[in-house]
């Protein structure tokens, strides 16, 4: 049962990814494109984990959770970039 | 009592996916970057949350240890949705041009933040905005 639950689940995410991309690619204004970025980068976390019940190790927990943080660092200097036009004053 | 977990297991993950799913739509379909920023900020990180707290549980009932690194995930996550989609807002806001002449008023002396420069200290802010709690010495 948890593997139908993880196959459904493992489909979702990747609908989700392709949805990201046609918004990266069509979204008219950069904050589009900075926050299809972001949520791909979430979405990638979902599919991470979603590997590491499949594969019933928990080697993928180190690498969802520095994934979470470099999209977040990448996130906040794309949009301080977009601001300022710098990123560290 | 296993297939209790299984089904609780089961569902978190479920739930987490069609969350995802239904973020993500929503960032494709939505009109403009004010409304499209509900999908991804609410429900893609409820999703990922409940596939992380799904995951959890997975590893709690297969290997017998508690591991804690989902919750870890999962709170940065809930932690850093809000900021990134403020930067988001704020970075648009100043990148549409004539944002400031639309904005309502904010009925106080002072304009909205980041579109009028701040106070300089406190003794520099109107009345309107030093509460009954600042202090002013």
């Amino acid at each position: 049962m948890i593997t139908y639950a993880v196959h459904f689940a493992v489909a979702c995410f990747a609908i989700a990814l392709l949805l990201n991309l046609y918004r990266l690619s069509k979204g008219p204004s950069i904050a589009d494109r900075v926050l299809a970025l972001d949520t791909m980068v979430i979405n990638g976390i979902a599919l991470l984990v979603l590997y590491g019940i499949v594969s019933d190790t928990a080697v993928y927990f180190e690498a969802s959770l520095l994934f979470a943080m470099v999209g977040f660092i990448s996130t906040v200097a794309y949009c301080r970039f977009i601001l300022r036009g710098d990123i560290i004053e | 009592m296993g297939t209790i977990a299984e089904l609780l297991i089961a569902a978190l993950i479920v739930v987490g996916g069609i969350f995802g799913l239904v973020g993500s739509f929503g960032l494709a379909k939505l009109p403009d970057l004010m409304s499209r920023l509900h999908g991804p900020t609410k429900s893609s990180t409820l999703g990922v949350g409940s596939t992380l707290i799904g995951s959890m549980v997975y590893i709690l009932w297969s290997h017998g240890t508690l591991s804690l690194h989902e919750l870890l995930i999962t709170l940065f996550l809930f932690l850093t949705a809000p900021i990134t989609a403020n930067f988001i807002a704020k970075s648009f806001l100043h990148r549409r041009g004539d944002t400031a002449r639309k904005l309502p008023p904010t009925g106080t002396e002072y304009g909205w933040a980041s579109f009028v420069p701040p106070p300089n200290s406190i003794d520099d802010e109107p009345d309107s905005l030093a509460g009954p709690r600042r202090d002013k010495s």
